[in-house]
């Protein structure tokens, strides 16, 4: 197919429309036998029309769920310490590291130690276990805020919001997020050892004292003083850096190698 | 390697209460390894406890292991058994609780393997949307990481394309912040990543074909959006670049095409309306393009074509002033169903009167008009007579009468003798076909005696 010169240049121009030529139809021109009649055609989903791009998208999508599921090789680095207070792990890959971090040392509640996957969970936690003024509200209004993202309700107690998140939200009864507390007021730092096994998802199949073993080589778990704890630091270590720009990006050579 | 049912109980066993660390997370990759047979697929769901031990170590705070855990039902989503997504469903709570997190490769393992139990399973969707799956993916979007886009991009084209996604997922889609936040991730210009877009366009296509609201996307600028990113694709296409934007392509030209037909862009000269001719310079590389790489896409780049011409005189007269109906007609051969398609673009044209009628010949027209009524399919000399009539209609002082050249000679050297030959020609066709006999003698009726 040979396309002018002067389109190329057309392309990379400034955008515009051309002065349409005058129109001038005459209904006489549609007259039988002859029906055409100038359209817009729209095609909806599973039409057959689709099928030969959806088989392309399809090999496509192989193609990179393959690479997705084979382990990648992650790049073995000498071997260094976390850097979190009280926290002696030895790792000798960043990647790991990095999980490492973000699920025990990123969300951590400063009150009692606990270690939870996001941000929205912790403030729930602090509100609820930590607040002495929430507890005093929650007297007298819903103030139990349903976990889901996305849900506005809220709730007079707990209990009531578990069963919001087991009827409305399917979720599971044991929610390992939703631990209820032990005791009436704010959570005090010694009962820590006890309940915290139960918020970072710890349940009758993982070893007791697991979830305050943040070090290996430690006998038993130990509650840090009150103002310790209180200002334990959570922010990243400066000598540590994920490179937020690095990505395994568009697989685009491996795949078209394969096809060629 | 296909484990037995002793097997993966010890490897669970293991990794649950094993002493050294290192050695809890080689049970559990020992465990996946196995998993990526299907045999021990089904054994393992079928081991009472299993699921449930896994569950825990995936929400345990031993990172590592936590890493392994999900790898580990990764490879069980990878199953074509909707028995085997049914008993992964006591994670995905906690597949979506994880999704708000801050790990990156985490968040990915996630968000494809929610993607893959998306597919299988009927009664998965039906989880999860409760669950907030939707919610969970409009805060994900987000995330200033590549790979995690690209894996929110996966598992939601798999959401959308469900077979009741019209009624129960697109309308909960349209109403949160992803169509704008999906649109911007198709923004032409350095920030393109090819990898991320591809998925955002097909989850597009899959919306948008839906018919469901695409007012709203229109309101957001899609057809603009969509245009541009079409002159950026084009663009690199020209330069041969390698990028894998050709993938691109599919997706934006069925979102175009189906946008096209909406109401909202009937508009003349509105401010959604697509009015820019580089569309169509991108259109005709984009077809050079695909006559080498890829065929079976010309019927939709052609699609295209047609939705731009079909109410646009605007884009008609670019089609002339652009020299590019001769290329077109040099995709005559490659189908019948481009034939079909290329000859309706042209109908497109000529219908328009006299002043495009005027422009399309002389020229390679009637030749290749002669060959296509040659075709043995009927539809495409069904169209190609079609053209011919509005051709003739249009242009009155051709005629067939004796002694009547076909065209004025200062015009063309088309010699009598080669008009009767293609009246032959026509008549002998028709005999194919009772209704195209008749069409052909009532169209001879109207224009031999002038």
């Amino acid at each position: 197919m040979q396309l002018p010169p002067a389109l190329r240049s057309r392309l990379l121009g400034a955008p515009g429309a051309a002065k349409p030529l005058p129109v001038e139809r005459d209904p006489a021109a549609g007259a039988p036998p002859f029906h055409f009649a100038a359209r817009r055609v729209r095609f909806p989903r599973d039409h057959e029309f689709f099928e030969d791009g959806d088989v392309q998208r399809h090999l496509y999508l192989q193609d990179v769920l393959t690479q997705v599921s084979e382990s990648p090789e992650r790049p073995r680095v000498p071997e260094f310490t976390c850097q979190a207070a009280g926290c002696c792990q030895v790792f000798d890959s960043l990647e790991n590291y990095e999980h490492h971090y973000h699920t025990l040392h990123r969300n951590v509640c400063s009150f009692c130690g606990r270690a939870f996957p996001s941000v929205h969970l912790l403030d729930v936690h602090i509100l609820e276990w930590h607040d002495s003024l929430f507890q005093i509200l929650s007297e007298r209004q819903d103030m139990y805020q349903c976990l889901v993202e996305g849900c506005a309700e809220r709730f007079r107690s707990g209990g009531d919001r578990k069963e919001h998140l087991v009827r409305r939200h399917l979720y599971p009864a044991d929610f390992r997020f939703d631990r209820p507390k032990r005791s009436g007021g704010p959570a005090t730092p010694g009962a820590a050892v006890q309940d915290s096994a139960e918020a970072l998802g710890e349940g009758e199949e993982q070893s007791g004292g697991d979830a305050m073993e943040v070090c290996p080589e430690r006998a038993a778990p130990r509650p840090e003083p009150v103002g310790q704890r209180r200002t334990s630091s959570h922010r990243i270590p400066s000598t540590i850096c994920f490179g937020q720009g690095a990505s395994r990006g568009f697989k685009s050579t491996k795949k078209r190698k394969e096809h060629q | 390697m296909i484990l037995g049912e002793a097997e993966i109980q010890q490897f669970l066993q293991l990794a649950q209460r094993g002493t050294d660390e290192k050695q809890r997370e080689s049970a559990l990759v020992s465990l996946r390894r196995g998993l990526q047979h299907p045999q021990t697929q089904q054994t393992f769901i079928w081991l009472e406890g299993s699921m449930r031990t896994l569950v825990g170590l995936l929400t345990s705070n031993r990172a590592l292991l936590q890493l392994e855990a999900a790898r580990c039902l990764h490879e069980l989503s990878h199953s074509e058994q909707s028995a085997v997504a049914e008993a992964c469903l006591p994670a995905t709570s906690y597949l979506l609780t994880y999704l708000s997190g801050h790990s990156s490769d985490f968040i990915e393992l996630c968000l494809y393997t929610l993607g893959n139990l998306i597919v299988e399973s009927e009664a998965v969707r039906r989880r999860l949307l409760p669950q907030g799956i939707v919610p969970a993916l409009a805060a994900c979007i987000q995330s200033p990481h590549l790979t995690v886009l690209e894996a929110l991009g996966y598992a939601l084209s798999q959401l959308l394309q469900a077979k009741e996604a019209p009624e129960m997922i697109i309308p909960s889609v349209l109403g949160s912040t992803l169509p704008q936040h999906i649109l911007q991730l198709l923004q032409p210009g350095p920030k393109l990543n090819p990898g991320v877009a591809v998925e955002f366009a097909w989850c597009l296509h899959y919306i948008i074909c839906s018919q469901v609201n695409n007012a709203l996307l229109i309101s957001h600028g899609g057809l603009s959006t969509l245009g541009l990113l079409l002159l950026d694709v084009a663009g690199a296409v020209q330069r041969t670049e390698d990028a894998g934007l050709e993938l691109l392509v599919c997706p934006v030209l069925r979102c175009l095409s189906n946008l096209l037909t909406e109401a909202a862009v009937e508009v003349m000269g509105g401010p959604n309306q697509l009015e820019d001719e580089r569309v169509v310079a991108a259109l005709y590389i984009l077809l050079q393009f695909f006559v080498q790489k890829q065929p079976s896409l010309l019927p939709e780049c052609l699609w295209l074509l047609n939705n731009l011409t079909a109410n646009s005189p605007s884009f008609c007269t670019s089609l002339l002033s652009m020299d590019l109906i001769k290329p077109l007609l040099q995709l005559l051969p490659v189908s019948n169903v481009v034939s079909v398609l290329v000859l309706t673009v042209l109908c497109n044209v000529a219908e328009k009167g006299r002043a495009y009628c005027q422009h399309l010949w002389p020229g390679p027209l009637l030749p290749c008009l002669i060959g296509t009524l040659a075709s043995s399919d009927t539809e495409v000399v069904g169209q190609s007579l079609e053209l011919l009539h509005l051709l003739f209609f249009y242009r009155p002082e051709v005629s067939f009468g004796p002694g009547t050249p076909v065209l004025r000679p200062v015009v063309s050297p088309w010699p009598l003798s080669l008009s009767i030959l293609s009246i032959a020609t026509f008549l002998g066709l028709a005999s194919l076909c009772g209704l195209q006999f008749r069409t052909c003698s009532l169209w001879l009726g109207r224009h031999s005696s002038k």
